[in-house]
Order: C-alpha cells, then sequence, then structure tokens
C-alpha cells in the first residue's frame, strides 16, 4: 500500500469522511441523491408568507423543520446541526458532544426581521408617540425582550453548534456570498494542511428565505418569474433561463488528513484536491466581462491540486440560472479548458433544488462526491432549448451514468467572491 | 529569512508584519493624529451625548471619503460603513506603499471582518407605521407588507446591507484582487480575520494580506440588537473600567481599521519596513455567555506559552468593552498575569475610540504596533488608577479582544525588523 499522505506539494491530503445534506428536496444524503439522480425538483409555490403583488412566487423554501416559529437563524441552526449530526454520524469521530477539531460555519446575513421589529413596535403599549426605531429601543430597554433576539446576534449559529458538538476552539462564521459554502470547506482544508488539526467541520446554512430578502433579489432582477409550475422555474443554461430561485438547505463535512482517517480506518468518501478563489474588482453583480476572477478562481483551484485542465472528468456547476452568470461561466470554462469544455459535462443541481445561497456550495459538493462515488451525473432539469452561446454538454433533463474521479465545483457570489473546488475520489 | 544551525542553513516560520495601517475614528484619521491624540495629547475622547442619547456615541468627524474613493458611483453605492472601511483600507494601502501598485494588489489576499450592512432607518419607520395603521399582523398585512417593501426598498442599497460588500467594495474601489473572505461574528469576527492572515503567512499559504474592519456606531437599527441584550451604555460618558465597575456596558464607536499584514521576506524583498510584527496569536471559544469550559483555552495557552518569555514590562492594549461580565473575566486574566510576575501598563483603547465590534481587534494590532514602531507607549486614558503610567522603553504589547458577549482573543506584538 503506498497511498502517498502527502500531496504534490508536500502537504497532508484532506479528505472527507462524513457529509450531510438538506435541500428542499428532503432531509439526509440518501434521501436527497436518489431525488437528485432522478430529477425531481423541490421547488415550490411559496407558503411562508403571502406572496401577493409579488413578481416572483416560487422559491425552494425548507419547510419541514419542526421550528417554534420560522427565523432565519432558527431555520439556519436547525439545519447546520442536523446536517452536522449526519455527517459526524457518518464519520463515526469523536464522541457525544466531542468533535476533536474546529468548526468552520457560513451563515447567512442575520438581522431582526418583521415579524420581531413589528412585535418590539407594539411592545410599549401606550406611549405610541415614538416611530421608527426610537420605539424600537423604548421596547428594547424596557427589558421585556431580553433574551429573546440573542438569536440575531452572527455568532449565534456558530455558537450553538460548538456547544452541542463540542468542537475545538473559537467556532468560526463566515460569509462568502454565495461562494461561503466553499469557503467553508477551503478553511478546513488550509487548517489540516497547516498541520493544526487532524479534523474539521466544516458547515453552511441558508434559510434566510424571508419576504424581504426575496424581494430584494427581486428587485435586483436576479430571480426567475417562472412562477408555474414551480418545478419549471429554474432554467440553468438555456436559453430561456431568467433568473435564479431562492432556496434554503445546510451542507456539512467532516475533512480529516489522509493519514489520520486512515489510522483510525474511516471509509474515504473523496478527496479535497484543490481549492482557489479570487475576489472580482469589476462591479458588484456583475462579473468582468473576461471572468477574469472565475477564470483566476478556477486556475487557481487547479494549481492547488497540481492538475492540468484536462483531467477534470465533470464540472458541477455554478449554473444559477441567470443570464449573466452562465453565460460567464460558460466562457471562463472555456478559457481554462480550451475545446475540452464542451465535450466536459456540466450540470446544475440549481434545476432542482434552486439556489441555495450560502449553502450552495458546501450542498453541490457534496453532490460531487455522491457522482464520484456512484459514478451517476445528475441531470440539469429544464434544458429544453438549448442556447448556441453556451455550447456545453449539459447532461440534459436525464442522469447519465459516467466513471468520474475529478470533479470541478464552482461558486461565485455577489460582491465579486469566486471560489472553486477540486474534489476527487479516494487515491487508486 | 534564514539561520545557521549546525553548519546548515535552515529556513524559519516566516515572520508576520505589519507593514501598512489605515485608523479613521473619532479621533481623526491616519496613524498621525491617532498618535498625537493618544500618546501625545491631553484631549479626552470625542463623544456625542446627544444625537443618540441615552446613548453616547464615539462618532465619526467629517471625512472627506473622496480622498480615497473617487468615484461618486463608488461612493453612492456604500453605507457608512462601507464608506470608513474602504477608506481606511485605503489609508493601510498607501501606507504599505501598495496603492497604485496593480502588480501587488492583484495578488493581495482581503480579509475583513464585517456585520451587518446598513438599513433604511426611514424606510423601515414608514413600513411599521403602515403596519402599525393596518392592526394585527396577519395575511392581509403581509400582503401589505409586499406591497410597500417593492415601492420602498432600493436595489442598490441592498448591496450596502450585505457583510461580505465591504470586502466588495474593497476589491473594486482599490483593486485589491487575491482571495476574499469575511469573518463575521461581532467581536471574534476581527479576531478571526487577523488570525486568519496570521497563520497563513506563517504556513506559507500567503505573503500579503490587507486585513481589517468598519463599524459605524451612528446608527439605531444597530443599537436596538444590542440593547436588547443590553449591552449598551447608557447616560453620560464614562471610561471602559468605569463602566465595568458600574452597572457595565459598551458606547458604540465608529471607526475603520485596516491593516496589511506581510511576511517578513515579502516586505523586504520589496524594501519595506514593518512598524512590529505579530509574534503570537491566539483566540478561544468561551461558549456561549462567557461559560468556562475546555474550550475557552486559547489565551490561556499562550500566557503559558508566554510566562517563560515576557519577563520585563509589557504594554497591554485591551479590547475590553465595558460589559460586565466579560470585562470583569478579563481583569481576572489580567490579574493572572501579575501572579505570573509580568508587570503590564493596561490601556484600554475603547475608552478612547469608543467600541467598535467587528473593527476593534484590528485596531487594538494597529495601535499596538503603531506603539511598538516609536518605542513608546499611550497615556493613561483614565483616572481610575488602573492604567498606570509605564516608564522607559517599551517593544511588545499585548492586545487583547474579549468580545463582549462570547468569544476572546489574545496577540503578541513586538519590534521586528531589525537589521
Amino acid at each position: 500500500m503506498a497511498k502517498s499522505l502527502n500531496d504534490h506539494k508536500g502537504r497532508p491530503v484532506v479528505v472527507i469522511t462524513g457529509m450531510g445534506v438538506i435541500t428542499s428536496l428532503g432531509r439526509g444524503n440518501d434521501d436527497n441523491w436518489h431525488a437528485i439522480i432522478n430529477g425531481k425538483s423541490g421547488l415550490h409555490t411559496i407558503t411562508r408568507f403571502p406572496t401577493d403583488g409579488l413578481r416572483t412566487t416560487v422559491a425552494g423554501t425548507v419547510d419541514f423543520m419542526e421550528l417554534e416559529s420560522y427565523s432565519a437563524p432558527a431555520l439556519s441552526t436547525a439545519m447546520a446541526l442536523d446536517t452536522a449530526q449526519e455527517a459526524l454520524s457518518q464519520a463515526g469521530i469523536g464522541s457525544e458532544g466531542r468533535f476533536p477539531g474546529p468548526l468552520f460555519l457560513a451563515t447567512p446575513p442575520t438581522e431582526l426581521e418583521w415579524p420581531q421589529r413589528r412585535a418590539l413596535f407594539d411592545g410599549v403599549n401606550g406611549q405610541a408617540t415614538d416611530e421608527g426605531y426610537q420605539r424600537l429601543l423604548k421596547a428594547a430597554r424596557s427589558g421585556q425582550f431580553k433574551n429573546l433576539f440573542s438569536e440575531f446576534q452572527f455568532a449565534s449559529v456558530a455558537e450553538s453548534l460548538a456547544d452541542e458538538l463540542g468542537t475545538e476552539g473559537l467556532p468560526i462564521s463566515l460569509s462568502t456570498a454565495c461562494a461561503s459554502g466553499a469557503t467553508a470547506i477551503m478553511l478546513g482544508v488550509e487548517a489540516i494542511r497547516r498541520g493544526e488539526t487532524d479534523a474539521a467541520l466544516c458547515v453552511a446554512t441558508d434559510g434566510s428565505v424571508h419576504v424581504e430578502s426575496l424581494i430584494r433579489f427581486s428587485l435586483l432582477s436576479a430571480l426567475s418569474t417562472y412562477n408555474e409550475p414551480p418545478q419549471r422555474a429554474s432554467r440553468p443554461f438555456a436559453k430561456d433561463r431568467s433568473g435564479f430561485v431562492m432556496a434554503e438547505g445546510a451542507g456539512a463535512f467532516v475533512l480529516e488528513s489522509y493519514e489520520a482517517a486512515r489510522a483510525r480506518g474511516a471509509e474515504i468518501l473523496g478527496v479535497v484536491r484543490g481549492c482557489g478563489e479570487r475576489a472580482d474588482e469589476f462591479h458588484r453583480t456583475r462579473t468582468h466581462p473576461e471572468g477574469k476572477p472565475i477564470v483566476g478562481a478556477i486556475q487557481a483551484a487547479l494549481s492547488d491540486a497540481g492538475m492540468e485542465p484536462n483531467e477534470i472528468d465533470y464540472v458541477n456547476a455554478h449554473g444559477t440560472g441567470t443570464q449573466e452568470n452562465d453565460k460567464m461561466e460558460y466562457l471562463s470554462l472555456k478559457t481554462v479548458m480550451g475545446d475540452a469544455v464542451e465535450s466536459t459535462p456540466i450540470s446544475s443541481n440549481k434545476s432542482m433544488i434552486g439556489h441555495t445561497l450560502t449553502a450552495a456550495g458546501a450542498i453541490e459538493a457534496a453532490f460531487s462526491l455522491m457522482s464520484i462515488r456512484d459514478g451517476v451525473l445528475p441531470p440539469t432539469m429544464n434544458y429544453d432549448i438549448p442556447d448556441p452561446d453556451i455550447p456545453l454538454d449539459v447532461v440534459p433533463n436525464t442522469c447519465r451514468e459516467a466513471k468520474v474521479q475529478n470533479v470541478l465545483s464552482n461558486s461565485f457570489g455577489f460582491g465579486g467572491q469566486n471560489a472553486s473546488l477540486v474534489l476527487s475520489g479516494e487515491p487508486a | 529569512m534564514s539561520a545557521t544551525s549546525g553548519g546548515q542553513t535552515v529556513s524559519q516560520q516566516p515572520e508576520v508584519w505589519v507593514t501598512g495601517i489605515g485608523l479613521v475614528s473619532s479621533l481623526g484619521e491616519g496613524v498621525g493624529a491617532h498618535w498625537a491624540a493618544l500618546a501625545e495629547g491631553g484631549d479626552g475622547p470625542n463623544v456625542d451625548e446627544q444625537s443618540f442619547a441615552p446613548y453616547p456615541v464615539h462618532a465619526l468627524g467629517e471625512i472627506d471619503f473622496s480622498s480615497q474613493i473617487e468615484r461618486k458611483s463608488d461612493l453612492r453605492q456604500m453605507g457608512q460603513w462601507q464608506r470608513t472601511g474602504v477608506f481606511a483600507a485605503g489609508l493601510a494601502l498607501k501606507d504599505a506603499n501598495l496603492a497604485g501598485n496593480p502588480d501587488l494588489l492583484g495578488k493581495t489576499d482581503l480579509i475583513v471582518a464585517a456585520g451587518n450592512g446598513e438599513r433604511d432607518e426611514t424606510a423601515d419607520a414608514a413600513v411599521l407605521r403602515a403596519l402599525d395603521e393596518l392592526g394585527t399582523f396577519d395575511a392581509k398585512a403581509g400582503s401589505v407588507l409586499n406591497g410597500i417593501l417593492q415601492k420602498s426598498l432600493r436595489p442598490t442599497l441592498y448591496l450596502g446591507e450585505l457583510s461580505n460588500l465591504l470586502a466588495g467594495n474593497i476589491s473594486i474601489t482599490h483593486g485589491v484582487a487575491g482571495s476574499s473572505r469575511t469573518y463575521k461574528g461581532e467581536e471574534m469576527a476581527g479576531v478571526s480575520a487577523v488570525e486568519d492572515a496570521a497563520r497563513r503567512i506563517g504556513a506559507g499559504q500567503g505573503q500579503l494580506f490587507l486585513v481589517g474592519g468598519a463599524f459605524n456606531s451612528e446608527r439605531a437599527d444597530l443599537s436596538v440588537v444590542f440593547e436588547l441584550c443590553r449591552a449598551l451604555w447608557h447616560g453620560p460618558f464614562a471610561s471602559v473600567w468605569e463602566r465595568a465597575g458600574a452597572d457595565g456596558g459598551f458606547i458604540m464607536g465608529s471607526l475603520g481599521a485596516f491593516l496589511v499584514l506581510e511576511s517578513d521576506k515579502h516586505a523586504r524583498a520589496r524594501g519595506k519596513r514593518p512598524y512590529a510584527k505579530i509574534s503570537h496569536i491566539r483566540s478561544g471559544s468561551t461558549g456561549g455567555p462567557l461559560r468556562k469550559d475546555e474550550a475557552s483555552k486559547g489565551p490561556d495557552d499562550l500566557m503559558g506559552a508566554l510566562t517563560s518569555e515576557l519577563n520585563g514590562p509589557v504594554g497591554l492594549l485591551s479590547g475590553a468593552s465595558g460589559v460586565k461580565p466579560s470585562t470583569e473575566d478579563e481583569q481576572g486574566w489580567i490579574e493572572q498575569l501579575k501572579n505570573h510576575g509580568i508587570s503590564s501598563a493596561i490601556r484600554a483603547y475603547g475608552t478612547m475610540l469608543g467600541h467598535s465590534l467587528e473593527a476593534h481587534f484590528p485596531a487594538g494590532i494597529a495601535l499596538a504596533a503603531l506603539a511598538v514602531s516609536k518605542r513608546k507607549f499611550y497615556r493613561p486614558f483614565d483616572d481610575t488608577g488602573y492604567e498606570c503610567v509605564l516608564p522607559g522603553k517599551l517593544d511588545r504589547t499585548l492586545v487583547t479582544g474579549w468580545g463582549h458577549w462570547r468569544g476572546k482573543g489574545l496577540a503578541l506584538v513586538e519590534s521586528a525588523g531589525k537589521q
């Protein structure tokens, strides 16, 4: 057994030994994977709040977690915990309430939402002379709402997880917008490569489909307006794509050094061969016209992995279904891979689960690993009208059997944060 | 850098140098203004007790943002916290001789500590008024809310509200285009940001970083959240230690603090002298509301490592907030320092700058590096007697960062770059 425990740069090889997924399709790796490869959609008409008068009424909300009442941090926490527990159970690492490594957690924006603002506004009876925030502050000062809102501090989701799972050190909260899931994995990889820890728990969660976030993305003209039927709303790479569909979910990974994982006889689900990230200096919501930072992120990931572009067998696309993203993702891949891009299969999970925003990079990394494990590529659904400007093999509408060893998973965020991962099967 | 050992040249771990500082606060802009106010001058802090009463704030003075943010279209798309941060980032890049050097900026890795962006308080007030007139929060109110929000929310301002858009704006305005990460989580975001850069430099995972954060104290949407946790100080200004000795609470301070952190090798190669080096940094969890548990050892571990090294006097820039439990916890830790024979001159820089959450720890590192480079320390910031005068020269300073409700961080900043 001459398996190298170090990579081409002499760093510890980082493997995945546990993962967990929640999307609007359901709870757990198996249910999600079964649905994904069968082309099922988790998208549906929103029932969480009234959608009268809204241009977009479809989303991939997660409505099956048992919460006392919905708030973004409450749902995000519940999903993060659930997926982390699935990942820990699969990895069989640590003990009850004790994980031997740090927590890297990607979380969505967290702030008071309208029901809470409204409750505070109502909170001071008979003192309605104040308006706006002065009135909210007066209610807050009354002390009646003490402890009720600790969940609206950013660190609260990570603190809850760290307390419950017993991770080591300061729990880390991060955001790189829609690249966050990939960034969380990257932070774990870097910590293990530095030799600081043998294991890391990397989680990304997003339960932030509420009325205001929906309207804000809608006002940016970023959302699909194909409301009926909901499962047809998300059309990545198709000519008639009209935007992304907001969605919720979480993904969690146990990362370990290959050496530590082998020493304890853990099953290896895959290897994080390379990570790359690049900031966009061009525009807040639009990418550089030549895709420079996307190209840079992909090239950095390949270089980190010590791989040539032609070694990529399959691309799990960012593929949001906006006109801009899908075109730029194609052009950037073409720049990196040349003509090979047209024969390399590439599919977008978002055609079925929508855009899970903060969680997307982690959820899609999990599906990438399942593709490697089972030799099945999930389809890009709703691909009926090919876009002649994007000549890609998008695995249209039906899954495909294909042996894959190396997957490129892309994540690009508003605000110009771009991250790519190269995920591979265990070295033979 | 290399050292000779047994006839063989062995490379040492890279040092983490501070080669650029950008500071903007209620005390002014730039390192010069801050040194003058905190070390040389005798004036008290600049506190506005009226505008947000009963909450005093250290408000940002008149700043000409256009000196660092040239395009008006960029300025318009930013909230005040973003302008403050982008401005401070520009000062740091200039200070480090990176501004105007696209080759270096293109490979500068960016790490930002950020909270929530800013809401439109007027629009929120109008929504609340309209909802109130409808009575109960039912389905009808929900549909009215949809209508108002679609009219009152300005799409571009959403980008002003996303945490990671401070980083995005820095990349766009200054051309910083390496990797980009944003840490969240109140004070610990600032600790994580500096720690991430220091660890990556130490392990050769990066050479050149722009690290920091910004905070705008003049925002009622933020003070609501902190007031819900009863973390804010009410009434006339009082110093950090006075507040901790009374009911406790922090006074918010507007601040932008950015650092250029660089490996010694990279800085030497381009002929840049450092202010100082970050020789140790640790963080720890306190588990919920400052519960002590096994995982909280971070700074204590560091103290164990330092007790043999730190035999002389040391400066201690405390990031204490004045919130009672966490500030008392830190004071207990400082007592232990004394028991280990480490005499320290303590300065709670929050007394002068206000508490600036995510930006607070990076600001402490900036002030420590500045003092170490001057071989002098800051004057006592209050007259409680807790902050004694440190005689003689000083070439190292501890920086503490106890979060107001969770987590703690600690760094040792020392002189560097001696030829």
